[in-house]
């Protein structure tokens, strides 16, 4: 009978354990976490609080924690060079840098990402002159990196490398418009355990996405397995009059996915419109 | 063997060879639905300690010769008690055990039937591969190890690509394996000679559906299951037993209106975080459950409408 301790002294452990002490310490533990990854990725340049010119929006407590959808607003006067989302625990924490080109009509980037354990997420802007801009948020989700996040392994891998993308229903040369890009891919972050075969299935993620509008490019984004399967971007652009919208995309296996949607209004309703 | 000196010396004696053991394997409560035909319970609740993880429905059938299991629980210790009550209930023993789909509530207990073949969906297999290890954590996490603790290697020896009949003895069960819907390797479990239906997760009474394969598929899958001749229905989670097909219909509007709504946020180009704000709201009062799983059936459903 006695070999389970008091379930009253177990309960009282817990409670311990969560008081507002340890989240002092947590506090602590992020701001280390932090200072190591400025190094890794930023070396020695100094990073400046971002204020209201770059604001990170994800849900606190994320509902899927392999798909946390994360929007980045810019204020529009700052034209940013690139800009990169951390997911700061992860195993890779940086889950993808963009950067803008001469078609980009402004800095703001939307995106889901795969979330390993309770973490700030962290985005940095570079300005046009080398300022470096940052900004963070706290998300509470679990296991995202590990999840087996397909749903239907066969559907996914019929889809694989299919490209969509939504366009507004107007489109005038010259003025902002905002598109979303998805790609179909598992994205396998080689963190996912096969029971059966008892080993990680491999890697195998979209690693750069390329798009571009009219000849000129909007974005080009580096990408890692803290992005969650199926990428999907959302972003602002400049349309030209005629001419496309391409994507290219990559993946580790050295696989290439492009396509290119006609940037008329007419040719919009191809793909349905945002 | 515990069963078989049970079963010898009569229910007295194997309760107090029961409460003699700390690792207690009282029966579990079951109701007879129909005759042979036994259901248990699960709380409507996410597993915790103070249900022990004793979260999904499961039963058994038993036929002249033998007994199918239908899941098996949320722990290994919950697959004993079922154990412990089939053998309080019949003397004939398990040929089978049948595992409706993949979630840990209802296959966790299938360590307790080691010998006995397991029977499920095609797609079962290599699905509880990819999870099985992340479904331990989590059960670690909200039970502690000792729950966790002997959780059996994946196996399935029965693999039901669409229809598999199974006899236990005058008694039929017929097994159908149902594309995407709750999951991608949902079956279920019919019993000819008494119209009963065990449906797994396909049916969710009061509990509020949890999407975790395609709400699409799940409608359809719904228009399909519909016509089985069934005159009761044994939900995954719910009531031992409802009335057939009319319990279908809870289920099918909250999926309805997740799809039209998912839809129109799509159409006015909103992103996900405004699905979850707003989508099947009005729900929200017919089911318990709501906020815990609403909220991940809208994202996921937004990711699978976002391809249409």
């Amino acid at each position: 009978m006695m070999r389970y301790p008091p379930m009253g002294l177990l309960a009282g452990l817990l409670i311990v354990l969560s008081m507002p002490g340890l989240a002092a310490t947590d506090a602590a533990e992020d701001a280390a976490r932090w200072d190591i990854l400025h190094d890794m990725y930023f070396k020695d340049r100094p990073i400046e609080e971002a204020g209201t010119l770059i604001r990170i929006d994800a849900p606190a407590r994320a509902h899927d924690a392999a798909l946390v959808p994360v929007r980045i607003e810019v204020e529009p006067s700052l034209r940013l060079k690139s800009l990169s989302l951390l997911v700061d625990k992860n195993p890779v924490p940086l889950a993808a840098t963009f950067r803008f080109g001469p078609a980009s009509a402004g800095s703001g980037i939307e995106t889901r990402v795969r979330v390993n354990e309770y973490t700030n997420l962290h985005a940095v802007g570079e300005t046009q002159d080398g300022r470096l801009l940052m900004t963070a948020v706290y998300v509470k989700a679990a296991g995202g990196c590990s999840a087996p996040a397909v749903k239907d392994p066969q559907e996914a891998m019929a889809r694989l490398g299919r490209i969509k993308v939504k366009l507004p229903e107007a489109l005038s040369p010259g003025s902002p418009a905002t598109a979303q890009v998805m790609v179909s891919h598992p994205n396998s972050s080689g963190l996912q355990f096969d029971q059966v075969s008892r080993t990680y299935i491999p890697a195998h993620y979209i690693q750069s996405i390329l798009i571009r509008a009219g000849g000129r490019t909007v974005l080009e984004a580096d990408t890692d397995i803290s992005i969650s399967e199926d990428p999907n971007l959302r972003f602002s652009f400049l349309p030209t009059g005629g001419g496309s919208l391409e994507v290219v995309a990559q993946d580790t296996k050295g696989a290439t996915f492009t396509h290119s949607v006609p940037l008329t209004a007419a040719a919009a309703k191809g793909d349905p419109a945002l | 063997m515990r069963t078989a000196i049970g079963l010898k010396v009569g229910g007295v004696v194997l309760r107090l060879l029961v409460a003699a053991l700390p690792a207690s394997a009282e029966p579990l409560p079951v109701t007879e639905v129909a005759p042979g035909v036994f259901v248990h319970q699960g709380a409507i609740a996410e597993p915790a300690p103070d249900n022990a993880g004793d979260t999904a429905n499961m039963g058994f059938v038993v036929g002249d010769s033998f007994v199918a299991v239908i899941d098996t629980g949320g722990t290994p210790q919950l697959g004993v008690r079922l154990r412990e009550a089939i053998a309080a209930r019949t003397g004939r023993k398990p040929v089978i055990v049948i595992n409706t789909h993949m979630h840990p509530d209802h296959i966790f207990g299938n360590a307790a039937f080691a010998g006995v073949p397991i029977a499920g969906h095609a797609n079962l297999r290599d699905a509880l591969a990819a999870r099985q290890e992340i479904y331990r954590q989590r059960l670690t996490e909200e039970l502690g190890s000792e729950a966790a603790a002997g959780i059996a290697p994946v196996r399935v020896d029965r693999p039901v690509a669409e229809d598999v009949r199974v006899d236990l003895g005058n008694r039929i069960l017929v097994l159908t394996a149902y594309p995407t819907a709750h999951t991608n390797n949902d079956l279920t479990v019919f019993d000819r000679k008494t119209g009963t239906l065990f449906t797994g997760d396909l049916l969710f009474v009061d509990h509020v559906p949890a999407v975790d394969g395609n709400a699409m598929g799940w409608l359809r899958v719904i228009d399909r299951l519909e016509r089985v001749p069934a005159v009761r229905a044994v939900p995954g989670h719910g009531p031992v037993r409802v009335a057939w097909p009319g319990a279908l219909d809870a289920q099918r509007r909250y999926l309805t209106v997740l799809v039209e709504g998912v839809r129109r946020v799509l159409t006015a180009g909103g992103g996900i975080q405004d699905a979850v704000a707003h989508v099947a709201e009005e729900e929200r009062e017919r089911w318990l459950l709501f906020d815990a799983y609403n909220p991940r059936n809208v994202t996921a459903t937004f990711a699978e409408l976002e391809w249409e």
